[in-house]
């Protein structure tokens, strides 16, 4: 896999026949229940989110779902959240606080909906509430990148304690074609733009933007399921012993590290 | 005038009649004007200048560059830089990226597209970022994130406002998911200086989209809006694209957002040191004339 390019790790990234938010849920949370609606507008497919059990531990998990089949992507909007979504995303994540539960997300999206009645809502609106909320959440939360980490719509999903990502999924401020067409006018040139972007899991753990590469190996089987289930209840156990200002005061420092190297000047 | 002239001159005027010493201040036809987006008059810069730079005829809000800004909404003279000299280098390697970084310095003057500092408005303290417009239209990297973040975080030691003019394409895909994490990074700095029970009041001036609208533009206790700017997330070009539907006259305007709740207010130039000094005052914690 060394020599996969980055626009080949892009297309892995995309490819239908990788789990989806469900799949996981599924795999790895006994009893989930599905929660749904934001409570101020509707209830958006794109984002599925509940409570249920990890291991031994009561969870709220929260994944985007981009959907099986042409019927069930067309419901889910192929993954692309809207506004309320990410409102439902975060009324789940305050009552996981309220009730002292960690919560884990798995984040799979070409981004945040770039559509009229999603600009109508308030998708900017949204995305930042919840940077700043996640940002002082008072427990754990634990991100896993499984597939496409769309910019501002993935990151809303991702101000967490840890964020990991499968192997081949991607973390990009825009997507390679976006970025071929603004710089090259060319969105063929998306493999180059890949490669220049710097998407990878392996860049994102070289700039410290997230803590673990996930190898994919066994990807979507049980033993790869079973690892991933107690990989994620042993960060939880590590995580919920700190103390609650600790935890924040961690979370803040993480992000705030990010780009200090890169600084030059006084 | 040939010289045969001489003898049959004329004055025309009293400058010319030696009774006047100067000449009375005239439309100089070589001026440079500007041609106004809205109304398309040509309007002579010293008119722009003298009013804000808005159109004098239908009010059209120029563009201003960072430091125009802070010398027409500051105190004269209040105003303190803070973290000038800090900027990124291209350490992600992107194709073009130096040469438009070298460009883009020598044309803006800036070294970064963002300018922070200390400064009065109306007699009163508060902390100031602006953003600069002609830097790569506001780009957001991580030296953008940096700053903004170090005034949040110097706002909230010494207990001070932010008041924060954001114009941004978004994040600065040239330095990749690191310009990302600023989004996250800064909005981190927002809600400790929000949870210390300090204000933040945005100013959004056109355009701001991307990343920035959808982390500390719209992260303010108070957010107003100039007249007639773009606001939004997703690119007007963008969503047609992925819609295939014609977008709704006035979309992502500052009037758009102001009717879907996302916009406490629309403030014209000429009000904004005003509006901006009273609500200072408000939060102050004082009496009111105090």
């Amino acid at each position: 896999m060394a020599e996969n390019t980055a626009y080949d790790r892009v297309k892995a990234a995309r490819a239908n026949n990788r789990p989806t938010g469900k799949d996981y849920i599924n795999a790895l949370v006994d009893n989930f229940l599905e929660l749904h609606g934001d409570r101020r507008f509707g209830d958006d497919p794109a984002i599925v989110g509940g409570v249920g059990w990890l291991g031994g531990v009561a969870v709220t998990v929260i994944a985007i779902e981009k959907g099986r089949g042409a019927k069930d992507r067309l419901t889910r909007n192929f993954g692309a959240p809207n506004p309320e979504g990410y409102r439902k995303a975060l009324r789940l994540m305050k009552q996981a606080e309220k009730f002292r539960r960690p919560v884990v997300c798995f984040v799979d999206t070409s981004g945040a909906y770039c559509g009229i009645e999603a600009e109508e809502r308030g998708q900017g609106q949204a995305i930042a509430e919840n940077l700043m909320e996640m940002m002082t959440l008072r427990t754990p939360i634990i991100s896993v990148l499984v597939g496409e980490g769309g910019s501002g719509g993935a990151l809303a999903l991702a101000v967490a304690d840890e964020v990991w990502m499968l192997e081949n999924s991607i973390y990009s401020v825009i997507s390679p074609e976006g970025c071929a067409s603004i710089l090259w006018k060319d969105s063929g040139k998306a493999a180059d733009a890949a490669q220049s972007l710097k998407l990878t899991a392996q860049d994102a753990l070289d700039m410290g933007i997230i803590e673990r590469v996930l190898p994919e190996k066994e990807m979507g089987k049980e033993g790869f399921y079973s690892v991933l289930r107690a990989e994620l209840c042993a960060k939880i156990e590590e995580l919920e012993i700190l103390p609650l200002p600790e935890l924040t005061e961690m979370r803040y420092r993480r992000f705030r590290a990010l780009g200090a190297q890169q600084l030059a000047g006084e | 005038m040939p010289f045969i002239d001489f003898f049959n001159f004329q004055p025309k005027n009293e400058l010319e009649k030696g009774g006047r010493q100067s000449a009375p201040i005239a439309q100089d036809d070589n001026e440079p004007a500007k041609t106004c987006p809205n109304c398309h008059r040509q309007i002579p810069l010293s008119q722009l200048w003298g009013n804000d730079h808005c159109c004098t005829n239908c009010d059209y809000h120029f563009r201003m560059n960072s430091r125009q800004r802070v010398s027409f909404m500051t105190d004269s003279g209040s105003f303190t830089e803070l973290y000038a000299g800090l900027c990124a280098d291209d350490f992600l390697r992107f194709p073009g990226y130096p040469k438009k970084l070298e460009t883009t310095r020598n044309a803006s003057r800036e070294t970064e597209a963002v300018i922070c500092g200390t400064a009065k408005i109306d007699g009163r303290e508060c902390c100031l970022f602006v953003m600069e417009p002609y830097f790569m239209m506001g780009s957001m990297g991580v030296a953008v994130g940096e700053k903004i973040t170090r005034i949040f975080e110097y706002a909230a030691e010494n207990s001070l406002p932010v008041v924060g003019c954001t114009v941004s394409g978004g994040a600065r895909m040239q330095e990749g998911m690191l310009s990302l994490m600023q989004m996250a990074k800064v909005s981190g700095a927002v809600k400790r200086h929000s949870d210390a029970g300090l204000l933040y009041i945005t100013l959004i001036t056109d355009p701001t989209t991307g990343g920035v609208t959808a982390s500390f533009a719209m992260e303010g206790d108070i957010i107003l809006a100039e007249p007639g700017a773009t606001i939004g997330f997703a690119g007007a070009r963008v969503i047609e694209q992925t819609t295939r539907k014609k977008l709704p006259q006035g979309f992502q305007t500052s009037e758009f957002l102001l009717s879907h709740g996302f916009v406490d207010a629309i403030v014209p130039r000429a009000q904004q040191r005003k509006t901006i000094g009273s609500l200072l005052k408000l939060h102050s914690g004082g009496a009111e004339n105090g």
